[in-house]
Formats: C-alpha cells, sequence, structure tokens
C-alpha cells in the first residue's frame, strides 16, 4: 500500500504553548484515516499542518517534516498554493461563500486560472454530481447559496473543495453540525470518494470512525498514543489510554 | 401589571421615538421645500450667479460642489479603504502601532472641521502655494473625511466571517484574491455607509471649505480654480442678507443632490460587488 503522506517529529507551538509533541504518522493512499481523541489534544492542529494553514495564525510555529508524495511540503522550493490545490480541507462549520451555488464551486477552478465558461460548467456539475448534491440543486445552481441547507451546505463546501481536483481531503468533524440523516449521507459520501482521494477525517464520534475509516489514530496531549488498522484499534487497543477513551472512561 | 402589558407599553414608547424622529425630518424637509421652492426654476439650477447672487442662478456652485466633492472621494475612498485593508489582512494583529492607528483615526475624526480648514489653509494653501483651488479644498476634505472611511471600512472588513477567509486560503486562494472576490464584496455595503455619511460631510461643509477652496463665483474648470460650493453659496446668502429665499432653494438644491449622490453611490457599489 502506497503510504500518501508522511508526517515526521511534528510539533507545533502556538507562541508558549505546545500544542503537538512530535507526532509520526503513515496515511495511506485511497484509505480513510480517522483522528480520534478529546477536545483539545491537538487533532484540528495536526489536520492543519498538512495544508500549512496554521501559518495564518498569528505566532504559530511548526516543526519536523511532512512529505507528500515524498516531498517535504515545508520545504522552501514548495508552493503554498499548490500545495493547497493537492489537499483540501473541509471545515467543521460548512462555510459557504456570499455567492450562487455555482460561483462557490467554481470558486477554486478560478483560482487556479481556468476562465473557460463550458469548462467551469462541466467542473461544477461534475463536483456537484460527485458530492451527491447535483440532484437537489441542478434546478437552482445559480441561486444563492446561502438558501441551502445544513448538510446540503456541507455537501456544497465538498463540492468546491473536488472542484480543484485534490489529491488528499481533510475532513475536520464535517458532520458535527448535521442531523442523522444528512450525516449517513456524508459517510456514504467518504465511501464513494476514497476510491480517488486520500481521506483524513477528525471526529468526536467513534461510531462514525469505526464506520467509515480504515486507519484510526489516537490523539491525547499533543501525542499519537496508538495508530492501527481501525478495526485493530477499536477491537484490541494496545494501550490502556485509547481503551479508555473508546470505551467511553475517559474525562 | 402582566408581561403582555409591559410589552405594549414598550412597543408604543419604541413607536412613539421612532414617530418623533420621522416627525423632525419630515418637519425640517417640509419647512425647507415651503420656504425653497419658489426660488427654484431652471434659471436657478443652470443660471451662474449675478450680482453675487442676488440675481441669476447657483449652477457654478452646484459644480463647484460636484466637483470638491469628488476630487475628495477619488482622494480619500482608496487610500481609507486601502488603509482598512492592510490593518485588517495584511498587518500584524493587536500591534502597538495598528492601535495607534486606529486612536488617532477615532480622534481625526472628532476634530471639528474649522480645525482641518485652518490646516488646509496654512500648509495646501499658503505653505504649497496650491492658492485656494478645488484642490486644495479636496486635499483638506480628504482628510477631513479619511478617518471615517478608514473606520468604516475596517469594521466592514473586520465583521466578514474568518471561515471565509480560511475556506479560501484552504483552496489555495492568495490573500489577495481573496479580497477582490470575498472580502470586498461582502464588505462592500459597510464602505457604502461610510462613503455616503463622507459625501454628506463632504457636500455639507462649509468652514474648511471656504479657508481651502475659497468662495469665488466663476465657473470651476480646472483643479487649480477657486470654487464656491452650495453650503457656502447658502451660508454667505444667508449671513450677508442676500436673499433667504435663495437661501433656502439653494438648501433645497443640496438636499436632492445628497440624495442623488447617496443614491447613485449604492447603485454602483452594488454593481461593483456584484462583480
Ligand atoms: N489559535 C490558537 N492559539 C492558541 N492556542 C491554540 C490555537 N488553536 C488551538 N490552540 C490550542 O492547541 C490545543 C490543540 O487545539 P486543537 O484545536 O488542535 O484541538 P482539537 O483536538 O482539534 O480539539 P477539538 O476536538 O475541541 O476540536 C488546544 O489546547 C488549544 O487550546
Ligand atoms: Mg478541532
Amino acid at each position: 500500500m502506497k503510504i500518501k503522506l508522511k508526517s515526521e517529529e511534528v510539533k507545533v507551538f502556538y507562541k508558549d504553548f505546545q500544542a503537538l509533541h512530535g507526532i509520526d504518522i503513515d496515511i495511506y493512499e485511497n484509505r480513510v484515516t480517522a483522528l480520534i481523541g478529546p477536545s483539545g489534544c491537538g487533532k484540528s492542529t495536526f489536520l492543519r499542518t498538512i495544508n500549512r494553514l496554521n501559518e495564518l495564525i498569528q505566532g504559530t510555529k511548526t516543526e519536523g517534516r511532512i512529505y507528500l508524495d515524498q516531498k517535504d511540503i515545508y520545504s522552501a522550493e514548495i508552493d503554498v498554493v499548490a500545495l493547497r490545490k493537492k489537499v483540501g480541507m473541509v471545515f467543521q462549520k460548512p462555510s459557504v461563500f456570499p455567492m450562487s451555488i455555482y460561483e462557490n464551486v467554481a470558486y477554486g477552478p478560478k483560482i487556479h486560472g481556468i476562465k473557460n465558461k463550458a469548462q467551469l460548467d462541466s467542473i461544477v456539475e461534475k463536483s456537484l454530481i460527485a458530492a451527491n448534491l447535483w440532484q437537489e440543486v441542478k434546478e437552482r445552481v445559480h441561486k444563492p447559496a446561502a438558501g441551502l441547507s445544513g448538510g446540503q451546505q456541507q455537501r456544497l463546501v465538498i463540492a468546491r473543495v473536488l472542484a480543484v481536483e485534490p489529491e488528499v481531503i481533510l475532513m475536520d468533524e464535517p458532520a458535527s453540525a448535521l442531523d442523522p440523516i444528512s450525516t449517513s449521507k456524508l459517510e456514504e459520501l467518504i465511501g464513494e470518494l476514497k476510491k480517488n482521494y486520500t481521506i483524513v477525517i477528525v471526529t468526536h464520534n467513534m461510531q462514525q470512525a469505526a464506520r467509515v475509516s480504515d486507519y484510526t489514530g489516537f490523539f491525547l496531549n499533543g501525542e499519537l498514543i496508538e495508530y492501527s488498522k481501525t478495526k485493530e484499534l477499536f477491537v484490541n487497543p494496545r494501550d490502556k489510554r485509547t481503551e479508555d477513551y473508546i470505551t467511553g472512561r475517559f474525562g | 401589571m402582566g408581561t403582555k402589558g409591559k410589552e405594549k407599553i414598550i412597543t408604543v414608547l419604541f413607536w412613539f421615538s421612532a414617530l418623533i424622529i420621522i416627525a423632525i425630518l419630515v418637519g425640517i424637509i417640509g419647512y425647507i421645500v415651503v420656504k425653497g421652492i419658489s426660488a427654484i426654476s431652471w434659471d436657478f439650477i443652470t443660471q451662474p450667479p449675478s450680482r453675487a447672487g442676488k440675481e441669476g442662478g447657483i449652477s457654478t456652485t452646484i459644480i463647484g460642489t460636484i466637483y470638491l466633492t469628488l476630487v475628495a472621494m477619488i482622494l480619500a475612498v482608496p487610500f481609507g479603504v486601502g488603509a482598512a485593508l492592510y490593518l485588517e489582512e495584511y498587518g500584524r494583529k493587536n500591534t502597538r502601532f495598528g492601535y495607534a492607528l486606529k486612536l488617532t483615526a477615532e480622534t481625526l475624526a472628532g476634530i471639528p472641521s474649522i480645525v482641518y480648514g485652518l490646516f488646509g489653509f496654512v500648509f495646501f494653501v499658503i505653505f504649497l502655494n496650491m492658492g485656494w483651488s478645488i484642490l486644495s479644498g479636496g486635499l483638506t476634505l480628504a482628510i477631513m473625511i479619511l478617518p471615517t472611511i478608514t473606520r468604516t471600512a475596517q469594521e466592514a472588513v473586520i465583521a466578514v466571517p474568518q471561515e471565509y477567509r480560511s475556506n479560501s486560503f484552504a483552496l489555495g486562494a492568495t490573500k489577495w484574491y481573496t479580497i477582490k472576490r470575498l472580502i470586498l464584496p461582502a464588505a462592500a455595503p459597510g464602505i457604502v455607509t461610510g462613503i455616503i455619511l463622507s459625501i454628506g460631510r463632504a457636500v455639507g461643509e462649509s468652514a474648511a471649505v471656504i479657508l481651502t477652496a475659497g468662495s469665488s463665483l466663476g465657473m470651476p474648470l480646472n483643479i487649480t480654480d477657486p470654487a464656491r460650493t452650495m453650503a457656502v453659496h447658502l451660508y454667505i446668502l444667508a449671513m450677508e442678507g442676500i436673499s433667504m429665499e435663495r437661501a433656502f432653494g439653494t438648501a433645497l438644491l443640496i438636499i436632492v443632490l445628497i440624495v442623488i449622490i447617496n443614491y447613485l453611490a449604492n447603485l454602483s457599489l452594488r454593481k461593483l460587488a456584484r462583480q
């Protein structure tokens, strides 16, 4: 199995506070990797090191190396724009832009220089289809995106990410604001997407991690305590702390 | 008394204060219309003043007002919005410099216009030898409204949800692309509000304008020409007892002009935001 992403000794500091204490993890291509752990343990922070979004927060410092297809994304010759084209991100709260559904999806491709109307049309349609949203919105793609439901907005955000044709998709608690039906639609979608993408998903929902992921990493206080195949981790945790967490005996 | 009763009284009170505000507004405008309408005619709008404004129209002052306001806006809007964008999007947050700038802007916004006028007179008119001119007046008015434009633009930019930025950056957008496509359109209504407030101040300003653009009744063609604005004209007509009727006519046209300018500003910026 091919390693798509590899992190070595990744440490993140927010001013004086160290949020990650050296994370080493291999993330496999075309697999779903779930990151679980209690609130504040550094899951989101780690996710943001993969697309270098932490840099935008004043006062952060990142150490260590992250390789995407064997290339260190923190090396000087890496172009962040190109990196973020390859590594898309879905945030916890769906944030649709104040423009039409169509313009939301076309936003990314336009950044990367696609101007041709026919080409944009086809990207928008393809992305909305891939995000399981096309059927619901095809009649109103030129209407404001703010009119969509929460679950639809989250799928629109995913379509927007897919439209730039990334290789890796980072999802930070994508279902936390969704109702059960939207959540199961989203999980179904993740299952389909992994055929073409490498997915890293942060979730607080243990059942969800067990349902959607192939690999699971358990974070605690800025450290990766345990990382293995999802089944193994949930059935046979090696570390006492992992066991306490997944069985709910944890703070 | 029950909650319902209280609710009712409060509603009535609010309704009453809204009514008073509307009544005051309607009263003043109504009074100006009644007193001024008789002075207004096609000639009043299109003819230049003669005999110090006793006769003729006020065409040169209308042109002077528009010209001066336009120059002030062209100078102030890009700088004000640019400064706001720099402070909120590019500069480091919570620095002493940023704080000092914010404080300066707030202090500057509170300084009486005549002080700006005095500064403009000494600096532009005399020291830089620009004389009484549209340029001196425009620069002075620009400095006067810059704090308002900067602060309102800053507030409008701050109000744009942070998630827009992180989502845009995560898609690979640069800062400038994010500003152009996302932040400016979302902040446009707030920025327009600041611009409209500033236009109102510039059009209505008299003291600072007399000191820097003069009160010549000639038609201002060049930017180096002196000019009299409608507000200055109104002031002189009333103060020197030239004609109360014409003063009210001028006042009425100032209001009409402000309404038209606001409408156009709203329209053009909304169009801009849609692009
Ligand atoms: N911008 C920031 N400035 C300072 N500290 C931060 C910042 N962002 C996160 N932290 C701190 O870093 C630690 C890790 O935060 P992070 O958001 O990565 O946790 P998380 O595991 O995603 O938590 P949650 O499950 O609640 O989302 C926390 O202690 C948090 O307070
Ligand atoms: Mg988080």
